[in-house]
């Protein structure tokens, strides 16, 4: 090294340091997302610092504290004009607070807490050891069958770990939606990916096939993320950054500067396009569209049923959110290219759902093709790239997410000696035995169906009707036809609950802690609600349907 | 004024709810209170005629709107009443003759222990009859035409313990709802053709007709048609005629006043009233004539074999009203003399109605008349009232029924050329037919032996027609006697009516007067003179007359009924019209059912069960995919990833 380099360098770090400013942070703007944050880290606090007794209650009182909290943050920016006249980008252009982001959080915290609910019953599991436990395992690490694990059940242990996984999975799922460039979407993905999977493997019986579910997901998860990852590799190198508003100019054309650094790359239409179909297809397999659905089966049945109707309903909404806005935000100058390729997911989802599920013997795998299914509806209001598509797709997933863990909630109360008796064969004559029980879930199933003075009606109709005037009714048909056919398979429970005799050795239902029941009445209450006068929440979705760009 | 129209419903509506939810506590007055409601109707009626007299003829249209009841956009219905000289005809004789039959009702049901009851039905019938005859629109008329329709069904099954009333009732409703299907088309083409179905802009008056002059013929016939066929189910006229002779299961008041002197008449009063749509109809009009006369000889020859006494006077109501029917399918030259016909029908056939009642009273309610027979002297009042009747009916001059039968039959000549003829034919064939089956009523139950008296014990395999009418009495001699005075009175007032009525219309053509303003009256080109018209009646009444006295007055009549010819089986069957609808509509029906069940079973049901097969069978294909393999999992995303890149390239490539 020559003495005039050695000065150069010398002179160059002599210059006045350029002043790094400080990321300016909206906290206020932020504030769901960093409570709930908040919450998670004082979960870990309190596993590593409150004696194994009370850290149920702890946990259980932080969580539900955080998520009340979060959600009174979410409607007081909305009161405050954020949904609308106020909407904004916040954090130097990473999360962008508008009406959208704002329902969908409110809609993601709701279904949390009702999720909560359920992680916390602690009364439908006999006591082992003189001690209440929950639906997840005594303790995680130790090998299903072994010596550990007898003595940890012995022990009464149990794993209270949950509850900080499920805030940071719901801290996940407040940024998705909202995240306004793509750096942040994909570390969001993740941030409500990992505790998921963990979450997947903590089944207190059958821990095995929990486990076997966890792994798959989390294969399959890293698989589409990895996707996910080099779609946004590729986008970056189009458009030459990662922020959303900038790309969607760079795809009108409306700004032309070119970084010197990517100048062999910039403005190649077959990198925004293979980038572009990469992110929505790691999206597509959130939602669990055909054919990235396969997943969904397996992983619903193996993981702990609170968590199958937690990541049913508040995923699907995260993931639907983030898929709204790289369409209608980042790719409205690419419609004519997107749209006929999802016009082929919705329908083979919408039919690939239905017809599959016809043929399933266990409730949980009949419902997680049923939520298949669902996604393809979903999808059919997304593609309607209208103001109307946006409110109903909102609308829809606020009635969906509270029908789906209201529905898992009855699953985890019909049980027998080997737990949650989740074979069909089983829930025959429930009808005789429990009436109500069996009523309450012939509701959710005829939501689940769109029979009117539900919501699933409701919302159904909202996606169907916003699809047709947005030039999709050959797409409404299709959908049209998968609601018969998926009719028919809830009304075949509905049958095998009422109109058929109980077997002798059949399922108990077991009577749950208040947490279980106000689980299961909020979404029967919701799902009659947004039935009977859903008006108002269609109006509120339709304020709430713009995105700020 | 014109506030008085809805106390005329009121009234008897008031005392349908008083009676049908007050009670057992109602029990001893509720008759009364039926009767002095009804009683009040009339009065009111006759308040309101007075005032129409007082009017110029022009001015004698009284409306009286209540509200509105469905406003829609284009389809507005309001709750309005129409008093013009028709309606208060009908006004007149519903009330006057319907208070009167309340009033025979108290003594004729006074062993019945569901009286009040029956008196809530009687009322109920009143208001929806006035509601009917008071519309101002054809939707308000129809709430009307279905109130009379129920109060008639109830009170045909009113006795429901026993099985043929309940058929009976049964079988009038039914009946009666092919033609109200008709009465609602006609209202529904209206609609749509006219965009309303108020009186007013539709018919607009007989000088200046509304609305429908602007509509095609081929319409108002359609319109008209259905119209008719309203008409036809409601008054018991061919091809729906088969309900009526049934209908005699009900209480012999009920049978007086709806299924003789009112309700039934409803046809024949939608008929004139939409004389403005019948008019410029000739097709139309012509089936009504041809209606009419198909009627009046049916039910004539139906009443010539019955034995059944309220059979063989049902048979004649219908016959009677096919020549109301008739009248008013001519047109203009007819409908003055329909209503008029209408309205001496209705005075004397109540009358022979109760006359029957109060021998039935007598007789342990007997009704077959071979077991009737010189009942004069035992019944005295009875006799004469319903001689008088009989001599109305059978058009005797100088009695009601001989002025107004007599104009429908020259009518029916004045209708001009090949069917002036045919159907003046058919009148005068009916009327010597009246002649003779009224003749043969009067001779058996009145005259002749009394073969009611049990000399020898009556042989228990006696064969008999009318198994019906042996319920009551078989062993015990009947006492015949006079009926006590609430129903002789009736019977009397009436007897006034059906003697009087006809020349007090006729003569200085009152009556032709009074309603022309509505309906609108012509002449006619009469082929024959009006006197060679009633000679020709005359004689053809006394023939009737003969013949039935040759077989029944001189010859003793035999208490079992003689085999008798073919056609005297075929009437006693009522000309087999339960037979044919048994075989084309009861079969027919059900070859129908049979055969859309086949196809529903092995089309319809293979489609869907096939269709739901084949998605099973996908189901199952489909399923297999799903191996539980995480590597086929993820190569099916792969897969997947690939080919919605590709297309998207390819969407651009295009």
């Amino acid at each position: 090294m020559s003495a005039v380099a050695v000065h150069s360098l010398w002179t160059t770090a002599a210059d006045p340091i350029s002043k790094i400013d400080a990321p300016k942070i909206e906290y206020g703007q932020l504030s769901p997302t960093l409570i709930v944050v908040g919450a998670a880290i004082i979960g870990v606090l309190v596993e590593a610092f409150v004696p194994r007794k009370s850290r149920y209650y702890a946990q259980l009182f932080v969580s539900v504290v955080a998520l009340c909290a979060a959600f009174a943050a979410v409607v007081a920016l909305a009161a405050d004009g954020y949904a609308t006249t106020k909407a904004g980008i916040a954090a130097m252009g990473a999360i962008a607070v508008d009406g959208p982001a704002l329902f969908l959080q409110g809609t993601i915290l709701l279904a949390g807490l009702v999720g909560l609910f359920t992680f916390a019953e602690r009364r439908l599991d006999p006591e082992t050891h003189g001690s209440r436990v929950d639906s997840f395992a005594a303790q995680a690490a130790s090998v299903p069958g072994s010596d550990s694990e007898k003595s940890a059940v012995k022990a009464g242990f149990t794993t209270t770990e949950v509850f900080p996984l499920l805030l940071f999975a719901i801290a996940g799922m407040l940024i998705f939606p909202a995240a306004n460039d793509l750096l942040t979407l994909f570390v969001a993905l993740e941030v409500f990916s990992l505790p998921l999977y963990l979450l997947c493997a903590l089944a207190r019986r059958k821990r095995l096939m929990s486990q076997e579910a966890a792994v798959k997901y989390f294969l399959l998860g890293a698989f589409a993320s990895a996707f996910t990852l080099f779609g946004i590799a590729l986008l970056y190198g189009y458009a030459g950054s990662v922020s959303y508003g900038t790309i969607a100019r760079v795809v009108d054309g409306t700004v032309a500067t070119v970084d010197p650094a990517l100048a062999d790359t910039m403005g190649n239409d077959a990198l925004l396009l293979i980038g572009a179909a990469m992110i929505v297809m790691g999206l597509l397999f959130k939602v669990g569209a055909v054919p990235f659905h396969m997943w969904t089966p397996d992983v619903y049945q193996g993981a702990p049923t609170p968590v199958t109707g937690f990541m049913a309903a508040a995923t699907k909404v995260a993931a639907f959110g983030a898929l709204l806005r790289i369409l209608y935000v980042v790719l409205p100058g690419l419609r004519w290219d997107w749209r006929p390729v999802m016009w082929a997911v919705a329908i083979v989802t919408m039919l690939g759902g239905a017809i599959v599920a016809i043929t399933q013997t266990d409730i949980k795998r009949l419902l997680a093709y049923s939520s298949i299914a669902h996604a393809g509806f979903i999808l059919a209001g997304v593609i309607a790239t209208t103001p109307d598509g946006v409110s109903s797709v909102l609308f829809y997933l606020a009635a969906y997410s509270f029908v789906t863990i209201g529905a898992f909630a009855v699953v985890t109360l019909v049980r027998d000696a080997g737990g949650e008796a989740t074979h069909l064969s089983k829930w025959a004559g429930l009808g005789r035995r429990s009436p109500l029980v069996a009523a309450v879930f012939a509701v959710f199933l005829l939501a689940f169906a769109g029979i009117p003075l539900t919501s699933g009606f409701a919302g159904k109709f909202a996606v169907f009707k916003a699809a047709a005037e947005g030039g999709a009714a050959p797409l409404v048909v299709v959908g049209v036809i998968s609601s018969a056919i998926a009719a028919f398979f809830y009304i075949r429970v509905i049958v095998l609950m009422f109109f058929s005799e109980p077997r002798p050795e059949g399922p108990t239902v077991a009577v749950p802690s208040p947490l279980t029941m106000t689980a299961i009445a909020v979404g029967v209450a919701v799902t009659l609600v947004l039935g009977v006068a859903p008006q108002y929440f269609l109006d509120l979705a339709n304020q709430a349907g713009v995105f700020v760009r | 004024m014109e506030n008085l129209i809805a106390l005329l419903i009121a009234a008897p509506l008031l005392g349908a709810a008083v009676l049908l939810t007050g009670g057992r506590r109602l029990d001893a007055v509720g008759h009364w209170i039926g009767t002095l409601l009804a009683g009040a109707s009339f009065v009111f009626g006759a308040i309101l005629f007075a005032d129409l007299l007082g009017k110029d003829a022009e001015h004698r249209t009284l409306t009286q709107h209540l509200w509105s009841w469905i406003p829609v956009e284009g389809f507005q219905a309001d709750v309005t009443f129409r008093l013009d000289q028709l309606s208060m005809t009908f006004v007149l004789l519903i009330t006057g003759v319907g208070s009167l039959i309340h009033l025979y009702s108290i003594g004729y049901m006074e062993h019945d222990e569901r009286r009040r009851r029956f008196f809530g039905y009687l009322n109920l019938f009143l208001a929806a009859m006035l509601l009917l005859v008071l519309a101002d629109n054809y939707l308000l008329l129809y709430v009307g035409w279905e109130g009379v329709g129920l109060a008639s069904y109830l009170l045909i099954g009113f006795w429901q313990h026993k099985p043929s009333a309940a058929t009976a009732a049964k079988k009038a409703f039914l009946v009666n709802r092919v033609g109200d299907m008709g009465l609602s088309i006609a209202i529904m083409l209206m609609f749509t053709t006219f965009g309303t179905f108020a009186f007013g802009p539709v018919l607009g008056s007989h000088e200046k007709p509304g609305l429908v002059t602007g509509a095609s013929e081929a319409t108002l016939t359609g319109i008209a048609l259905m119209l008719l066929l309203a008409a036809c189910g409601k008054s018991a006229q061919v091809p729906l005629q088969s309900w009526l002779g049934d209908a005699m299961e009900g209480p012999t008041p009920v049978s007086a006043l709806i299924h003789a002197a009112t309700m039934v008449t409803a046809g024949v009063y939608l008929i004139v009233r939409s004389a403005n749509i019948f008019n410029l109809a000739p097709d139309a009009q012509l089936v009504v004539t041809v209606v009419g006369a198909v009627t009046l000889l049916f039910g004539a020859i139906v009443g010539c074999a019955k034995d059944d006494i309220k059979k063989a006077l049902a048979g004649s109501t219908m016959s009677q009203i096919g020549y109301m029917v008739l009248a008013a399918g001519l047109g203009p030259i007819g409908y003055v003399f329909a209503i008029m016909h209408l309205v001496t029908h209705g005075f004397f056939k109540a009358g022979l109605f109760l006359g029957a009642g109060s021998v039935m009273h007598g007789m342990n309610d007997e009704v077959d008349m071979r077991k009737y027979g010189g009942l004069r002297k035992y019944m005295p009042v009875t006799f004469v009232t319903f001689g008088l009747g009989y001599l109305a009916i059978i058009g005797f001059p100088g009695l009601s029924g001989f002025f107004s039968k007599d104009k429908i039959i020259e009518a029916a000549f004045a209708k001009g050329g090949t069917e002036g003829w045919i159907l003046g034919a058919c009148a005068l064939l009916g009327a010597a037919i009246t002649a003779f089956y009224m003749t043969r009523v009067m001779l058996m139950t009145f005259f002749g032996e009394e073969r009611w008296r049990r000399s020898e014990t009556p042989s228990p395999a006696e064969p008999s027609v009318e198994p019906a009418a042996e319920t009551h009495g078989e062993h015990a001699e009947p006492h015949p006697h006079e009926s006590p005075r609430s129903m002789t009175i009736p019977m009397i007032v009436l007897a006034f009516g059906s003697v009087f009525a006809g020349g007090f219309f006729s003569i200085g053509d009152r009556f032709l007067h009074w309603l022309e303003p509505v309906t609108g009256h012509s002449h006619g080109d009469a082929p024959i003179s009006a006197a060679t018209v009633t000679a020709a009646t005359v004689t053809v009444m006394v023939v009737g007359v003969t013949i039935a006295w040759l077989q029944y007055g001189r010859r003793p009549v035999p208490v079992v009924a003689p085999r008798g010819s073919l056609l005297t089986r075929a009437a006693r069957r009522d000309l087999l019209q339960d037979d044919f609808n048994h075989v084309v509509l009861v079969r027919g029906g059900e070859h129908l059912t049979r055969s859309l069940v086949y196809v529903d079973h092995t089309l319809v049901d293979g489609v869907v069960n096939g269709t739901a097969a084949s998605v099973g069978g996908l189901s199952g294909r489909m399923r297999k995919l799903q191996n539980g393999f995480a590597r086929s999992y993820a190569v099916s995303m792969f897969g997947g990833a690939a080919i919605l890149v590709a297309a998207t390239l390819l969407m651009r490539a295009v």
